[in-house]
């Protein structure tokens, strides 16, 4: 009767929109098919999590990835990059309200100091995801895009790894 | 015109393909400096310095003006181009991983129903 019922059973692709909001923040969006309490549960389990965080195009390898998600808790992902330079990607978890907020830190990087939140809104079975990335400073959000950094996921390349390690250390 | 636009924006990328040029565009996108400061910071020759500011310059995406013997670079006219192209490149990232997202969301429900079902029985 109708041929498009045939091809029902894979839904169609949802559409990710990327915005500069202000000049201090950007912001993603996107729609996955699955209710906030699952969705919530692939962005907090790190089994779930290392399974789609890293896009494959990005050359890079998930070493480890540790998140305890609690209000105070850390997270730290270690990628390889060509096989060989390691970098680190951590920070602190500031909000966790079970499938619905998220709002972490970065801290990897000179400047530093993103807030990311990421918001789970439910409605009829799907979620609508928005990813919020609020910089300390205009030049902060600047200097990122000029420097096209966060289009790598940005490296903190672990030739620093002492460094990094006094870091965490301290904090 | 689209053409244009893509050649434009190929010249970005290749600009910033290289990890010391996206530092000096993060560097320039603080404050303005000179050659010498971005060598200094780098750790590099002056000369070496002048090769990557020429591709930027060459790119639109840094400007750089002489006065006296001090030459200072700051953040070119193309920025807005850039910023696009960065924009693009970066939801092009999300859209692969929420891709990604979206196959474990189906499997945890996969597995849901059927867990679910046998509960049921």
């Amino acid at each position: 009767m109708d041929a498009r019922r045939e091809i029902e059973p894979t839904p169609m692709k949802n559409r990710t929109t990327v915005e500069r909001k202000s000049e201090r923040e950007l912001v993603v969006t996107r729609t996955v098919n699955g209710p906030a309490r699952i969705v919530f549960e692939a962005w907090t389990k790190p089994e779930l999590f290392k399974q789609w965080w890293v896009p494959k195009s990005s050359g890079l390898t998930l070493l480890s990835c540790e998140l305890d998600v609690r209000v105070g808790g850390g997270y730290r992902l270690v990628f390889a990059h060509d096989g060989s330079t390691t970098m680190a990607f951590f920070g602190r978890y500031l909000e966790v309200t079970p499938h619905s907020r998220l709002v972490w830190t970065n801290e990897e990087g000179d400047g530093g100091g993103v807030v990311t939140t990421v918001t789970f809104e439910e409605k009829s079975g799907k979620t609508l995801l928005v990813v919020h990335d609020l910089y300390p400073s205009k030049e902060a959000l600047d200097g990122a895009i000029a420097s096209g950094s966060s289009m790598d996921a940005m490296p903190e390349m672990l030739d620093q790894l002492d460094e990094l390690l006094v870091a965490l250390g301290a904090s | 015109m689209v053409q244009y636009t893509r050649a434009r924006l190929d010249a970005s990328f290749g600009a910033i393909s290289d990890a010391t040029r996206r530092g000096v565009l993060e560097q320039l996108g603080r404050a303005d400096a000179s050659i010498t400061e971005l060598a200094e910071k780098f750790h590099m020759t002056l000369t070496g310095m002048k090769k990557h500011v020429r591709v930027l310059e060459q790119a639109g995406l840094v400007s750089t003006e002489k006065v006296g013997r001090v030459r200072t670079c700051k953040l070119g006219p193309r920025r807005l181009e850039a910023e696009s192209a960065w924009i693009e490149r970066y939801r092009l990232l999300w859209d692969e991983r929420f891709d990604a997202l979206d196959k474990v969301v189906e499997e945890l429900k996969r597995k849901e129903n059927i867990d679910g079902r046998k509960k049921r029985d």
